[in-house]
C-alpha cells in the first residue's frame, strides 16, 4: 500500500509538472508583459533594457525554472485586469463556484441514489420506465440548453426565480460569502444548480441502476434470500452498501469534471465565479490569470483524482494493486 | 450443392438482415425503428441542405436586417412579426432560420463524425500497439490513457480553444474553427478506444489462430489489424454512437461558449448561442428551435446507442 501511495504520488507530481510547462508556455507566448507595464510610448532601447532586467531575454528553461518557484510559492503574476495577483482574483471567485457545485452535488446525491435504486428493484414498474426515459432525454440535452430553457420557463415565463448573477450573498468569514444562509440567496442559487446536475443526474442514475442490478444478481445476494433474511434488509443493507463503491469513485472524478461544466452553467446565469472569470480573462487576453485559472484547476483535477485513487485504494481490498503499478 | 447453400446465396440483403439477430431486433423495437427513422431524415436534410434550403445562411447578401426576429409562421404573438418566406422565422440579423438550421445540422454532424473518427483512429491504433507489444510500452501508454482520461474533455476542449483563440486572434480563429473543433475533440477522448481495443488484444492475442498466422509469416501489422482488430468491432460500433453524441454535444457547448463556430458560419450550437440574449425580449424561437432540433438528434443517436448496446451486448470496458 505505501509503494502505491508513493507512486500515485509521484505520478500526480508528474502531472502537474506537465501542467505547469503548458501553463508557462502560454505565458510565454500570449501577449507582452512589456507592453501591459509600459504601454506605446516607450522607445525600443528603453524596452530592451526593461527585457534584459525583466529577464524576458533569459532562456526558456531559466525562465521557466522562476515561474516554478514563484508558483510553489504561491505567485502565479499579476492579472492585467484587475491589477493584483492572480491568485487573489481566483480565491475571491472560488467560493461562488464551489457553491454551485455543491448544490449541484446535493441535488446529485439526494436524486440519484433512491431513483437509481428503485429503478433496479422494481425494474418493470411504470414509474421505472418514466424515469429512465427521462434520463436518457436528460443526457441528450446539453447543460447550457438546459440552463437556457430554465431561465426561459422560471425567470422569463413564470417570473418565479431570478434569472441571473447571485444577488446579496451573506458574508461569512474572510471572503466567503454563502448563497445557502437564507431564503433569498437560495433561491438565487436554485436555478444554475439544477442546471449544473442536469447532466450528471441521469449518467448517476444509470450508474447505479446497472451497479444494482448487477449486485442483485450476484450469489451472495442469493444466498441472503435462501437465509430467508428481509428482502428490504437485503436491498438496503446488503446489496445498497455494494452497488456505492464504484459509484462513489466515479462520483468523485465527477466532481472535477463538473468544474468543467461550471463555466457553461455561470455564463449563462452570469455566476460570478471562476469559470465565468476564466471566459472574460480570455476576452481580455488576460494572460497571468488565464495561466493561473489553468494551474488552480488543474490542481483541482489532480487532487480529486488521486484522493479518489488512493480511497478506492483503501476500501476496496480486492483491487490488483500490482496492475495499479504498487 | 445442397437446396440450403442455394438458397443462401438467392437472398437478397435485406432477406439476410431480416433473418439475422440484429435485423430481428430491431424490427421487433419500435423505439429503434423510429429513431432509426428520424436519423437518417435527419442525416438526409443535412447531407442534401443546398438543395433544400430556400436561402444561403452563409451568403450576406441575402440577408436583411429589415427581417430580423420575424417569428414562425404559425406563431402571431400580438407584438410580432411574421413572413410565409421565413417558415421558421428569422434571427437577429434577417436569417432564414430553417436554411441555418439545415447547414447548421450539416456543420455539427460533420465536425461530430469527423471528430469520432479521428477518436476512433487515434484509439484504435494505440489499443493495438498497447496490447500487442505490451511490457513497458503498455504501462506506459495505459498510463496516460488513465491521465488523460482524468481530465474532463469539455476542460481541455475550452482551456486549448480560448488560448487558440487569444493566440491567433479572432479573424483566423473563425476561418479555422472547424478544424481546430474536431482536432480538440478527437484527440482528448481515444482512451476510450484504447481500453476496449487493448482488452480485446490481450484476449485474443494467445489463442492458436494468432500463433498460426505467426507462423505462417505475416507481419505484426496484418495481424493486429486483419485477424484480432475484427473481434471488437461490436464494442467498437457501440462506443461510437455514444461518442458521435458526445461529440455533438461537446461541439455545442464550445459554440456556444463562442469558442467554436462563428456567428457567419453557424453550427447549432453558435445558432443556440446567437439566440440567448433574445428570450428576455420574447424571441424564443431563435434559441428555442434550434435547440429542439439539437436535442433530438443527440436523443436519436443515443437511443440508437442503447440499442446497439442491449444486443450486441460486448463486454464493454467499465471507465
Amino acid at each position: 500500500m505505501f509503494a502505491y501511495l508513493v507512486k500515485r504520488l509521484f505520478q500526480a507530481a508528474a502531472v502537474m509538472f506537465a501542467i505547469s510547462i503548458v501553463a508557462f508556455a502560454i505565458q510565454d507566448n500570449l501577449g507582452d508583459p512589456l507592453r501591459e507595464l509600459v504601454g506605446q510610448s516607450v522607445s525600443e532601447e528603453v524596452r530592451q533594457q526593461l527585457r534584459d532586467e525583466l529577464g524576458l531575454n533569459d532562456s526558456f528553461i531559466e525562465q521557466y525554472l522562476r515561474f516554478a518557484g514563484r508558483a510553489i510559492q504561491g505567485d502565479l503574476g499579476t492579472s492585467y485586469f484587475f491589477k493584483e495577483p492572480a491568485l487573489d482574483v481566483i480565491l475571491r471567485k472560488l467560493p461562488a463556484t464551489l457553491e454551485l457545485v455543491f448544490g449541484a452535488t446535493v441535488i446529485i446525491i439526494g436524486l440519484s441514489i433512491p431513483l437509481g435504486v428503485y429503478t433496479a428493484i422494481k425494474p418493470n414498474s411504470i414509474f421505472s420506465k418514466v424515469v429512465m426515459g427521462v434520463s436518457i432525454i436528460g443526457i441528450s440535452i446539453p447543460v447550457f440548453l438546459t440552463a437556457i430553457l430554465l431561465i426561459f420557463f422560471f425567470a422569463v415565463e413564470l417570473r418565479w426565480l431570478p434569472s441571473f448573477g447571485r444577488g446579496d450573498p451573506v458574508h461569512v468569514f474572510g471572503y466567503w460569502e454563502t448563497n445557502f444562509a437564507n431564503w433569498a440567496g437560495l433561491r438565487q442559487i436554485l436555478l444554475p444548480s439544477i442546471a449544473l446536475s442536469s447532466i450528471m443526474l441521469p449518467l448517476f442514475i444509470r450508474l447505479i441502476r446497472a451497479e444494482m442490478l448487477e449486485t442483485l444478481d450476484s450469489e451472495y445476494v442469493k444466498y441472503a434470500y435462501a437465509k430467508g433474511l428481509q428482502t428490504r434488509r437485503i436491498w438496503f443493507v446488503h446489496a445498497l452498501k455494494n452497488t456505492l463503491l464504484p459509484v462513489i469513485t466515479v462520483g468523485g472524478v465527477q466532481i472535477g469534471t463538473m468544474v468543467a461544466y461550471t463555466i457553461l452553467t455561470e455564463t449563462v446565469f452570469q455566476w460570478p465565479g471562476m469559470g465565468f472569470m476564466f471566459l472574460e480573462a480570455v476576452n481580455r487576453v488576460d494572460t497571468p490569470l488565464i495561466v493561473a485559472y489553468l494551474i488552480v484547476v488543474g490542481f483541482i483535477f489532480v487532487l480529486t483524482n488521486t484522493v479518489v485513487d488512493l480511497i478506492y485504494g483503501l476500501v476496496n481490498p480486492t483491487v490488483n494493486l500490482s496492475r495499479m503499478g504498487a | 450443392m445442397s437446396n440450403v447453400e442455394s438458397n443462401l446465396h438467392s437472398q437478397t440483403r435485406w432477406q439476410k438482415f431480416r433473418a439475422s439477430n440484429l435485423g430481428y431486433s430491431f424490427l421487433s423495437n419500435k423505439v429503434a425503428m423510429i429513431s432509426m427513422a428520424v436519423f437518417v431524415a435527419i442525416v438526409v436534410m443535412a447531407v442534401f441542405a443546398p438543395l433544400i434550403a430556400p436561402f444561403d445562411p452563409y451568403d450576406p447578401r441575402q440577408q436583411d436586417i429589415m427581417n430580423s426576429e420575424m417569428a414562425p409562421i404559425w406563431w402571431a404573438g400580438p407584438r410580432d412579426f411574421t413572413d410565409p418566406q421565413f417558415i421558421l422565422g428569422t434571427d437577429a440579423q434577417g436569417r432564414d432560420l430553417w436554411s441555418a438550421i439545415l447547414y447548421g445540422t450539416r456543420l455539427s454532424l460533420m465536425i461530430g463524425v469527423c471528430a469520432v473518427a479521428l477518436q476512433a483512429f487515434l484509439g484504435i491504433s494505440i489499443g493495438l500497439i498497447s496490447g500487442y507489444v505490451g511490457g513497458r510500452t503498455d504501462s506506459l501508454l495505459m498510463r496516460l490513457a488513465d491521465i488523460q482520461l482524468s481530465f474532463s474533455t469539455l476542460m481541455v476542449a475550452i482551456i486549448f480553444l480560448a488560448v487558440t483563440q487569444a493566440l491567433f486572434g479572432s479573424e483566423v480563429f473563425n476561418r479555422y474553427a472547424i478544424f481546430f473543433l474536431i482536432a480538440v475533440i478527437g484527440v482528448s477522448e481515444w482512451p476510450q478506444y484504447a481500453r476496449t481495443v487493448r482488452a480485446t488484444v490481450l484476449a485474443e492475442k494467445k489463442k492458436e489462430y494468432v500463433d498460426a498466422a505467426q507462423v505462417l509469416g505475416f507481419g505484426p501489422i496484418r495481424i493486429m489489424v486483419r485477424h484480432i482488430l475484427p473481434n471488437s468491432v461490436s464494442p467498437i460500433f457501440v462506443i461510437s454512437t455514444v461518442q458521435v453524441a458526445n461529440a455533438i454535444i461537446s461541439e455545442a457547448s464550445l459554440s456556444f461558449l463562442g469558442l467554436g463556430m462563428p456567428v457567419s458560419q453557424p453550427s447549432l450550437g453558435s445558432l443556440i448561442s446567437g439566440g440567448f440574449e433574445f428570450i428576455f425580449s420574447g424571441s424564443w424561437w431563435i434559441t428555442t428551435i434550434p435547440g429542439v432540433v439539437l436535442v433530438v438528434l443527440v436523443l436519436v443517436i443515443n437511443l440508437l446507442g442503447d440499442w446497439l448496446r442491449d444486443v450486441l451486448n460486448p463486454k464493454l470496458y467499465k471507465g
